[in-house]
């Protein structure tokens, strides 16, 4: 048997795009990140030696959810629409995105202005008011994020620096939407449907 | 060949040329050089200065603590000050210099080793650099603010974990622990994108044929240690944002009489602290993995076991922290729980210790200074290893937590391992760097003397330890039994401290007069000993094709390559 031939890979030698690779690790290191304040938060149920309670306060974040999710799918749209060269759809559609997630933060805020002025519930209350806005605000600072990534993009294509070719920058960027969606689907559970059990 | 580097170089010259007043050789376009560069070279330089730079910082504080300690009712520092020395000489050793170590060798060899012209994202390698070093710079500043140069400045003093609740407002006012928590949760914004850098590098940016089953073993340990960085660092910034919060806008996490609980702080910290710990020792053992089969003249042994125990580790690392936890009055479940994983994980470690030997058995062992550092490391890694295992025994860990006994083995790690291996590799790949060796006479001094000071110091603290010296004490009094063990281990600081100045010595001497290494002075069979010594900027003419785990060798030996037998 040759070992020639089997030492030479005869295939073309192909490996992983970086920035597939490189936002997978972010988005594991931000899990991990977010993993701290989730344990805290679970921790600490329940444990507050002073009201507010969540039961009492927490109201569930109907709306915030909806625009929030929604904004995942309108992300997958744009970029279809990017694939198939409709520039215009894909300036639509990133748009929406952008909206969709500037109204999760005008929520998030109302919610906080409601929580701190008729509740009474800030950092320094007690455990939850502690546990509650160090989570929830690290996940709505990665939307402001997010809402950065996604506004410099319009902003890059609207001046034409967006060619079909950075469809794979493009999809990076949905990626990390993704995944701040999906850590809002953690927040979710964590705070409002297993939290305001207590 | 000759002639395509001298197009490559004019190629270079032409698409940056010098402006007015910054040519070549003037310290304004060494300097500017050194802010602007992104080259992997150059920044594996810059951490490993910074990491000596850091490495003589703690090696000051740690002379003083220990003059401190030489006789009973000393009063060289006061107990504040003392306090400041042990907390800044841990935090500037582990995060200063040691990870400092981790990424300078891996930003200057793992590109080099696998065939790449740089990092993946040479542009994010400077931001990583110039964080973690403004990091450190932010913790030092503590020693000339606050109170300012008169007496001990606001050095954090709350030990390099910080337990809580001591570093709330109410038991440590002033900014000290401030210094400590933002210059942690900064230098960590460094490391972990330079751990991300690594790893793409490593997954994206090998050489063709170069397949994850041909890497040499420093590049896979460097692979495992950033997924560690990647896994486990956010946890220490999560704790760090935790308690700015804590300190800054009277958030309650670790306090008591909210509800909290200061043995959360704890997990946290450990769930970073001990993965951190692999961290430090993986590239260490890579350098060993690289050094011993070229200085035993034999491939090494088990390459297949070593990755396996490499990644073991990687994994059962997750699950050992709270070994350092065992007096807080856990569970007995949780107890025997991370008691077990601390035995499992001496497992993959003792596979490793086997692998180098069996590399070493009936090898042509050529005793020069990177192999003599290489063999002093398996004496000293396997005692630190066997009294760690002792410290894991939670009955054993009741007796002893917190005593010097502990000091003890966690230097052994440290110093007789991590530096010892950090040493070896910088013997080793200095000539590749510089283009000259460094200089054996003043080497063998460095070796002899470094390693005498280091046992003299540590071995000591074994017995201090089991004759009751508590960690963290400024003084004793006479009459313990301490006297002479203390003053012996001070002498061997002193002596340490000599080795490490004529490492020194030697770096800088070698660096201008040493002799002139070639391209492959060790005659080694890794990529990196390819290309020239210095490596150019572009570090390989033409990429590199690669057809088993010694690519050189089959180059040197086209008669009898390697890979007909993989």
């Amino acid at each position: 048997m040759s070992t020639d031939t089997y030492a030479t890979p005869e295939t073309e030698w192909k490996l992983p795009s970086p920035r597939k690779v490189g936002i997978t690790l972010v988005i594991l290191t931000e899990s991990s990140l977010f993993t701290i304040f989730v344990v805290a938060y679970l921790f600490y149920l329940g444990k507050s030696l002073n009201p507010p309670y969540p039961r009492e306060v927490l109201e569930f974040p109907w709306l915030g959810s909806f625009f929030l999710f929604s904004s995942s799918a309108t992300v997958v749209v744009a970029e279809q629409r990017l694939k198939k060269g409709d520039r215009g759809g894909f300036h639509l559609w990133w748009l929406i995105t952008i909206l969709l997630g500037a109204g999760f933060l005008v929520y998030t805020g109302s919610e906080w202005y409601h929580l701190i002025y008729h509740d009474g519930l800030t950092l320094s209350t007690n455990l939850f008011g502690s546990t509650f806005y160090s989570l929830v605000g690290l996940h709505a600072s990665h939307v402001v994020v997010g809402l950065v990534l996604l506004s410099l993009i319009l902003v890059a294509s609207l001046t034409g620096n967006i060619q079909h070719r950075h469809h794979e920058h493009i999809e990076m960027i949905s990626w990390y939407w993704h995944f701040v969606d999906g850590i809002w689907a953690v927040v979710v559970t964590v705070v409002y449907i297993i939290g305001m059990q207590s | 060949m000759a002639n395509s580097t001298d197009t490559l170089k004019e190629i270079g010259t032409e698409l940056a040329p010098a402006p007015p007043g910054h040519e070549h050789g003037t310290l304004t376009a060494w300097i500017q050089d050194l802010i602007f560069t992104v080259d992997h070279k150059k920044l594996g330089f810059m951490y490993i200065g910074m990491g000596w730079l850091f490495f003589i910082a703690g090696g000051i504080l740690a002379s003083l603590i220990r003059l401190q300690l030489a006789v009973p009712n000393n009063h060289v520092l006061d107990p504040e000050a003392f306090n400041g020395a042990f907390t800044m000489h841990g935090t500037a050793m582990i995060f200063f210099f040691a990870m400092a170590m981790v990424f300078g060798l891996a930003n200057y060899v793992v590109p080099l080793q696998i065939g790449a012209r740089d990092m993946a994202f040479p542009r994010l390698n400077a931001f990583s650099f110039w964080t973690t070093f403004f990091g450190g710079c932010f913790l030092f500043t503590s020693y000339v603010a606050g109170p300012g140069l008169y007496g001990t400045g606001a050095a954090p003093d709350a030990s390099w974990f910080a337990l809580a609740p001591l570093t709330s407002r109410a038991f440590s006012p002033g900014n000290n622990i401030d210094y400590w928590s933002l210059g942690l949760l900064i230098s960590g914004v460094g490391t972990i994108t330079g751990g991300v850098n690594v790893m793409v590098t490593i997954f994206c940016y090998r050489c063709k044929g170069m397949t994850l089953y041909r890497m040499p073993l420093f590049t896979w340990m460097v692979l495992v240690t950033m997924f560690l960085v990647v896994m486990f660092f956010p946890p220490l910034s999560a704790a760090q944002i935790m308690l700015v919060l804590e300190r800054f806008f009277g958030a309650k996490f670790f306090e008591a009489q909210a509800g909290g609980s200061p043995v959360l702080w704890q997990h946290f910290f450990w769930i970073f602290g001990h993965p951190e710990v692999y961290i430090l020792v993986l590239p260490a053992f890579g350098v060993i993995s690289e050094v011993i089969p070229v200085f035993s003249r034999k491939p090494i042994f088990g390459y297949p076991m070593m990755v396996a125990a490499s990644v073991m580790i990687g994994f059962i690392s997750a699950g050992v922290w709270a070994h350092h936890m065992f007096t807080i009055g856990m569970d007995s479940f949780s107890v025997t729980f991370f008691a077990f994983a601390t035995f499992v994980i001496a497992i993959p470690t003792g596979i490793k210790i086997f692998n180098w030997l069996g590399t070493m058995y009936g090898g042509k062992l050529r005793m020069e200074i990177p192999m003599l550092f290489c063999i002093a490391f398996l004496f000293q890694f396997l005692i630190a290893g066997l009294t760690g295992i002792m410290l894991g025994c939670a009955p054993f860990d009741w007796q002893l937590n917190d005593s010097y006994f502990v000091i003890a083995h966690f230097h052994y790690v440290i110093v007789g391992g991590i530096v010892f291996g950090v040493f070896a590799g910088f013997y080793y790949w200095f000539p590749k760097a510089t283009g000259r060796l460094l200089n054996t006479r003043l080497g063998l001094w460095h070796f002899w003397v470094f390693t005498i000071g280091f046992h003299l110091t540590f071995d000591p603290q074994h017995f201090l330890g089991i004759l009751g010296m508590p960690r963290r004490i400024y003084t004793y009094q006479e009459g313990r039994g301490w006297e002479f063990l203390n003053m012996l281990s001070t002498i061997g600081a002193i002596i340490q401290g000599i080795g490490a100045i004529i490492f020194i010595i030697n770096m800088i001497w070698s660096a201008r007069k040493g002799k002139i290494a070639g391209d492959d002075p060790w005659d080694a069979w890794t990529l990196e000993w390819t290309t020239t010594s210095p490596p150019p900027e572009y570090n390989f003419e033409e990429i590199p094709e690669v057809r088993s785990r010694r690519p050189l060798w089959d180059l040197k030996h086209p008669e009898d390559p390697d890979w007909k037998f993989e």
